[in-house]
Formats: structure tokens, C-alpha cells, sequence
């Protein structure tokens, strides 16, 4: 028999072990699975988190690992913020969409005018546009204290049917034959958040990455930092050390709000190219995952979502290559949060073996 | 620029490697993108059945590879871009929203061909081809409008394109025919495949006094919430879903993309290959009618059936005048015929529709 013992104190070693071991856990589990849906586990393996790296067509694979990977982590380093300090914004799909919609508009109302201005009012309207989105529920949460994780959440079918709206509408394409979908912004040169597409650099990279050093510094080094650490493990003593905790809440909301904006907005403008009605993947919801297996850390999170890109552009190979069914992936992805919990345990457990009690 | 010299390199080796094949070396291999699950018995699964129909064709000579699925964005583009550098020599891409992308990959890869289902845009190696499936909706609302005691027919719609629209067009004007008092109540899902949502639309038209569900989505979900219900008539979409016949389901549009799937990887094995726009409808056998059950009165069955061969001859088309569009201005004059310009790109209701296209 095994026990479980608190420890006084979180593992620093385990904070730094869980992921990797949640990792191997489901690399096991999934060959497992695999070699039960009658494929070879190694091979299948090697082919989701090898093959997007390493293989011959690896030179296409790498920069969709950035396209992939840029939109999970800018969102999850803005979620990281409000997780740290115990605020829940669940809604980060419903952000990204209308910071798409509102920097994609501005896009738009300058077609077919070129300037070099265009695209920085873009990338200023889509953090507005998702920023704005996210104070709904951080007010309301501040003002009535209702619950943000479900007014956050329900912001997002919201924003769902804004976009709908708006693909059919106001945005449509009007050369576009009366089809939904807007112009695509990636053929028109001022608007495209693209710098290279061959080696998958969009500006929505560029920010992913200023994002996790801007995070880094903030959180190790900025009172503010301290603050959101302090509230979410004591809000008593964060009241104490002067932590106004409404304020907190609203710039918490207010810069995850802002950053998945921005994602949606670079998506807009580059890799999905228009406004359409399912231009909306996931990425707010699959960002928390990212978040989470990131360990909140920046450094962490830009890990994360390189290895959630890896198993998304990993399965895609796998399902074509090998004829492995799309579900086998998300059972994947699946596994890894499900493992990474799991073993959670382990950072603020110690586990012994129980010594046999003679009777 | 540099994704497009690359990939330039890579289709030039991909087209030597192409050229030893065409020697009767390797075989030809056939891609298939999908918007919905393999399993979702609807229109994904017929696609499906076409690519079963090919291997059984060809046996050795030719190789399939799928990816079930794939978002409409971005994610729909990378998978293509994989078809064709692991050697696709043709790609069938079977949603509407994989149009730009369709066109976008067919672009870095000259040599291989591709197919686009639903959709307009086409290019020197872009066919498109779709099916008349508004003649499938005539049968559908000839039969619907006989069976409904409450009036209300309940039409679960995907998205506002033409195609969607012509179907609720076609149904409502050949329910109308026979029975002057039906009214019908549209749902719009934004979905092609969603079984939760496509069962909670099924749910509230119910509610409202729908005793006839007509569905424009992929799954069985509406077929099961009407057998929930009890008195509900159904009808089988894109695939026959005979599991709900005798009831529920009173009958279905099939498609039947087999044919067309071994007649086009037929002409490049051949070398014949050509850029073409098909639509066809029950005539040349794309659309089919899935059996009329027994719970559906004789008469009515028997002038169904009638309905069908007029249609299947030619004799008859689906939209033939008069009809006054929503407005009521004059569409098709007495004895006029729709053309075909006007149906790809049809963009309103037909007069007697209370509803309005979403905007």
C-alpha cells in the first residue's frame, strides 16, 4: 500500500517534473491506444511528435508549428495572468472572435486604400475589440459580483452569432457572388499581418514571443507581478499588502481580453485570411489547456504551445499517413491535460509506501 | 515569395517523382479532405463510401489517403499542402468553406489535380462539381407537405448559402403545391455537423408544433430526437440513414459520388484529366431517392415516385414558373425555367417563405 503525505511545501522539483512526465505518461497510454487500433506505436509515435520536426517535409511542417502554435500561446500568457490571481476567464474564444471582427472591419473600411498605417490601426482595434469584450464579465464582476466564468463563457455564443452576423452582413465580400465571408485580407497588402509566409512568420508570432518576455518580467520582477502572484494564493493577504482587488480583476480580464484580441486579429489577417462564419477553431479553449500545461509560466506556456501545435500538426500527418481516425487524436490531446492533472498531485504530495501495522 | 519557390521545387521533384508513376511504377494516390467524422452517416460518410468505391475499382493501382474532420480555414489548407507533397496526385476537398484554400494549394502544386465539391471558384487544376440536390428537396416537400397535420414543417438549415437556400426554395414550393396551408420555421445551425445543436433545433421545432423535420446538417441527431418524440416524420440527408426507416425517416436524399469519384481518378490515371464544373442531379445519378417507406400513404408514394422519374427524365425541373420571389416581384414567368446562374447564386426566398436569410 502506498500514503499520500502533504508536503509543507509545493516541489520545485515536481512543478518542473509533472509536465514532462505527463508527457511520457500519454506518449505510453497513446501507443497503447495505437497499437490497439492495430497501428505501430513507435511508428506512430515517432509520426506525431517526430515527424512535424524531422521528416523530409519537416521544412513545411516547422513554420505551421508557428501558424499553429503563435495564437495558443498569446492567449494562454494573457489567461495566465487572471489563473495566477483566481480569475476565471473561460471566454477567451469569444475575445479572440470580436478582436477579429473589429480589426478586420478597420481592414476593410480602408480597402482598396494602401498604407503603411493601416495595419497598426488593425492591431489597435482588435486589442480594443477583445479587451472590451472581456470587460463585460470583468465589470459585471466588479459591480454585482456575478461569476465570470459563466458570464465569460456565454460572452462566447455571443460573439459566435456576432460573427456570423457579421460574415453575412456587414462584412460580406461584395464582389463575393452573395456568399458569406469578407474580402481576404491577405490579398491585400496593407491589412496582412503576414511577413513571411514561407517561413510561417505573421506578426502574431512576433507578439507571441514579446508576449511571453513581457509576461516573464512582469510576473518575476513587477510589483504587479507580486500582486496577482499574492491574490491568487491569499486574497486576504493581498487585501493587506494594499491589492485593490476590483482593479486587479479588471486589468486581469483586461489583458487576457487584449491579447486573445490580438490573436484574433493576426489569425484574421493572415492564416485564416477573412472573416467567415466558422473562422473560430478553438483556439480560446484549447489556450487553456496550454495555459495549465504551461504551468501559468511564460516560459512554460511557450512550450506548451509548441507541443500542442506538435500533436495537432502531428495527428493531421498521422491521420493521413497512416489512416489513424481523427478521434484518436483528441483522445490524445485529451490524455495529456488528463495526465498533467493527475500527476499535479505529486508537486504538493509525497508518496510513500505504507509500513505494514503488526495486529 | 519563399513559400512559393519551395514549394515550386518540391512539386518539380513531386512532378518527376509524379512522371516514373505515370510509367505504371507507383500507383496513383487519391486524397480526400474532410469537413465532418467518417462516421457522422450523413454527408462526410457518403464522401466516404465514394473513396470505398475507388479502391474497390482500382485495387492495387491506386492509393487513398484521408483526413476526416478538418476545420474550414487554415488548418483545411496545411492538410491539403501534406496531400500534395506526400504524392497525392488528386485531391477531392467536400466542403464549400475549403473553396480558397482549394484554390490557394492548387496554385503551388500545378501538377497535381484537385476537386473542389459546392463550390465556384475553379482554375486549371480546380474542378468543381456538386449535385442538384434541390430536385431531392422537391420529392422531399411534395411528401412533407402531405404528411404534415399540424402545417408546420421544421427545416434545420446549415448556413446561408445558395445551395442551403435552394434546398428550402425547392422543399417549400413543392410542400406548398400540395398542400396550400403548410408554413415552415427555419433554424439556422452554423454547422454542417454538430449532433448536439442539430438535436437541440430538432428539439425546439418540436416545440413548436413541427410534426415534419427537414435537415440540412450531417448527423442522425434530428432523426433521433424526432423518434423521441414519436410522431415526427423525418427524412434521411445525404445519406439514406435507413436505421430510422420505416420511422421516422419516410425517405432521403442520397448522394451518390461514387461514379463521379472512380470516373475522375479514371482520367488521371488515363491522362485525361480536364478542369470541369459538373452539377448533377437525379438524372445522371448524383442525387438519389432512398426508399419511400410504407408509413407514407400509397397515393402520396406513388405521386412521389412520379415526381422523381419527371425529374429524372428531365421533363420537369424543380424550379419552373411561375414563382415570385419573397418580395413579390416576378421571378420565373409561366412555363419559364430557373437557369442555372441564378440557382448557383441564389440569394432570396421564394413568396410564401415568412422567414427571412440571416444578415
Amino acid at each position: 500500500m502506498i500514503t499520500l503525505e502533504k508536503r509543507p511545501q509545493p516541489s520545485r522539483v515536481w512543478t518542473f517534473a509533472t509536465p514532462v512526465l505527463a508527457v511520457v505518461l500519454t506518449m505510453i497510454c497513446g501507443g497503447l491506444l495505437f497499437a490497439a487500433l492495430g497501428q505501430n506505436p513507435f511508428v506512430t509515435i515517432r509520426t506525431i511528435f517526430l515527424d512535424p520536426l524531422f521528416s523530409e517535409f519537416a521544412w513545411f511542417y516547422r513554420p505551421q508549428l508557428l501558424i499553429k502554435g503563435a495564437p495558443l500561446v498569446l492567449i494562454a500568457i494573457g489567461l495566465s495572468f487572471g489563473f495566477r490571481a483566481g480569475i476565471w476567464n473561460i471566454g477567451a474564444e469569444g475575445q479572440y472572435i470580436v478582436g477579429a471582427i473589429c480589426g478586420a472591419a478597420v481592414g476593410l473600411a480602408f480597402y482598396p486604400t494602401e498604407s503603411f498605417m493601416i495595419f497598426p490601426l488593425m492591431v489597435i482595434a482588435g486589442a480594443l475589440g477583445g479587451f472590451i469584450w472581456a470587460m463585460i464579465p470583468g465589470v459585471l464582476r466588479v459591480k454585482f459580483g456575478t461569476n465570470e466564468i459563466l458570464v465569460s463563457l456565454m460572452l462566447v455564443y455571443v460573439a459566435e452569432q456576432l460573427l456570423a452576423s457579421m460574415a453575412l452582413g456587414a462584412l460580406r465580400n461584395p464582389e463575393g457572388r452573395g456568399f458569406p465571408g469578407s474580402r481576404n485580407l491577405t490579398q491585400y497588402p496593407s491589412a496582412t499581418s503576414w511577413i513571411n509566409e514561407g517561413v510561417g512568420m505573421h506578426w502574431g508570432v512576433v507578439f507571441a514571443f514579446i508576449a511571453v518576455i513581457f509576461a516573464y518580467i512582469t510576473l518575476s520582477r513587477h510589483i504587479f507581478g507580486f500582486h496577482v502572484r499574492l491574490s491568487g494564493q491569499s486574497p486576504r493577504a493581498a487585501k493587506f499588502a494594499g491589492v485593490n482587488p476590483g482593479l486587479l480583476v479588471l486589468i486581469c480580464m483586461g489583458i487576457s481580453g487584449a491579447l486573445a484580441g490580438l490573436a484574433g486579429l493576426f489569425e484574421v489577417a493572415g492564416p485564416a485570411g477573412q472573416v467567415s462564419i466558422d473562422f473560430n477553431v478553438g483556439y480560446g479553449f484549447t489556450a487553456i489547456i496550454v495555459a495549465f500545461l504551461g504551468r501559468l509560466h511564460p516560459v512554460g506556456i511557450l512550450l506548451a504551445g509548441g507541443l500542442m501545435a506538435l500533436t495537432y500538426i502531428g495527428g493531421e500527418i498521422a491521420q493521413s499517413n497512416l489512416g489513424l481516425p481523427g478521434a484518436a487524436i483528441q483522445l490524445l490531446q485529451g490524455m495529456l491535460l488528463f495526465f498533467l492533472l493527475a500527476v499535479d498531485v505529486l508537486t504538493n504530495y509525497r508518496v510513500r509506501p505504507k509500513h505494514k501495522v503488526a495486529t | 515569395m519563399t513559400m512559393k519557390t519551395l514549394l515550386a521545387g518540391a512539386t518539380l521533384a513531386l512532378g518527376l517523382a509524379t512522371g516514373a508513376a505515370a510509367d505504371g511504377h507507383e500507383p496513383v494516390t487519391v486524397g480526400f479532405v474532410y469537413v465532418g467524422p467518417v462516421g457522422d452517416g450523413g454527408w462526410t460518410y457518403e464522401h466516404d463510401q465514394g473513396r470505398l468505391a475507388v479502391e474497390e475499382a482500382f485495387g492495387d493501382a491506386v492509393e487513398t489517403v484521408f483526413v476526416e474532420s478538418v476545420p474550414e480555414g487554415p488548418d483545411a489548407e496545411r492538410v491539403m499542402t501534406q496531400m500534395a507533397l506526400q504524392g497525392a496526385d488528386l485531391i477531392f476537398t467536400t466542403s464549400f468553406g475549403y473553396m480558397d484554400q482549394t484554390i490557394a494549394v492548387a496554385e503551388k502544386f500545378p501538377d497535381v489535380m484537385f476537386e473542389h465539391a459546392t463550390g465556384y471558384k475553379r482554375a486549371d487544376n480546380v474542378s468543381t462539381y456538386s449535385a442538384r440536390f434541390y430536385e431531392g428537396r422537391a420529392v422531399q416537400g411534395h411528401i412533407a407537405g402531405q404528411m404534415t397535420e399540424s402545417n408546420i414543417i421544421g427545416y434545420i438549415a446549415s448556413f446561408p448559402i445558395p445551395e442551403v437556400i435552394r434546398g428550402i426554395n425547392s422543399a417549400y414550393l413543392h410542400a406548398k403545391e400540395v398542400n396550400p396551408d403548410v408554413e415552415f420555421k427555419i433554424i439556422w445551425a452554423y454547422t454542417w455537423f454538430d449532433p448536439a445543436k442539430e438535436a437541440e433545433a430538432a428539439t425546439v421545432l418540436i416545440e413548436q408544433g413541427a410534426d415534419v423535420i427537414l435537415q440540412h446538417t450531417d448527423s442522425t441527431a434530428p432523426q433521433a430526437a424526432a423518434q423521441a418524440a414519436g410522431n415526427v416524420v423525418t427524412f434521411g440527408q445525404a445519406s439514406d440513414m435507413a436505421e430510422f426507416a420505416p420511422f421516422p425517416r419516410v425517405s432521403s436524399i442520397i448522394d451518390d459520388w461514387a461514379p463521379y469519384y472512380v470516373a475522375r481518378t479514371q482520367a488521371v490515371i488515363d491522362g485525361t484529366w480536364e478542369s470541369t464544373d459538373t452539377w448533377d442531379g437525379i438524372g445522371p445519378g448524383m442525387v438519389g431517392i432512398g426508399e419511400i417507406t410504407d408509413a407514407v400513404p400509397a397515393e402520396v408514394k406513388a405521386s412521389a415516385e412520379a415526381l422523381v422519374e419527371t425529374l429524372r427524365s428531365g421533363e420537369y425541373h424543380a424550379f419552373s414558373g411561375p414563382i415570385n420571389k419573397q418580395d413579390g416581384s416576378a421571378w420565373l414567368a409561366e412555363g419559364e425555367i430557373a437557369d442555372d446562374g441564378t440557382l448557383a447564386g441564389m440569394d432570396f426566398y421564394v413568396e410564401g417563405l415568412t422567414a427571412e436569410i440571416p444578415q
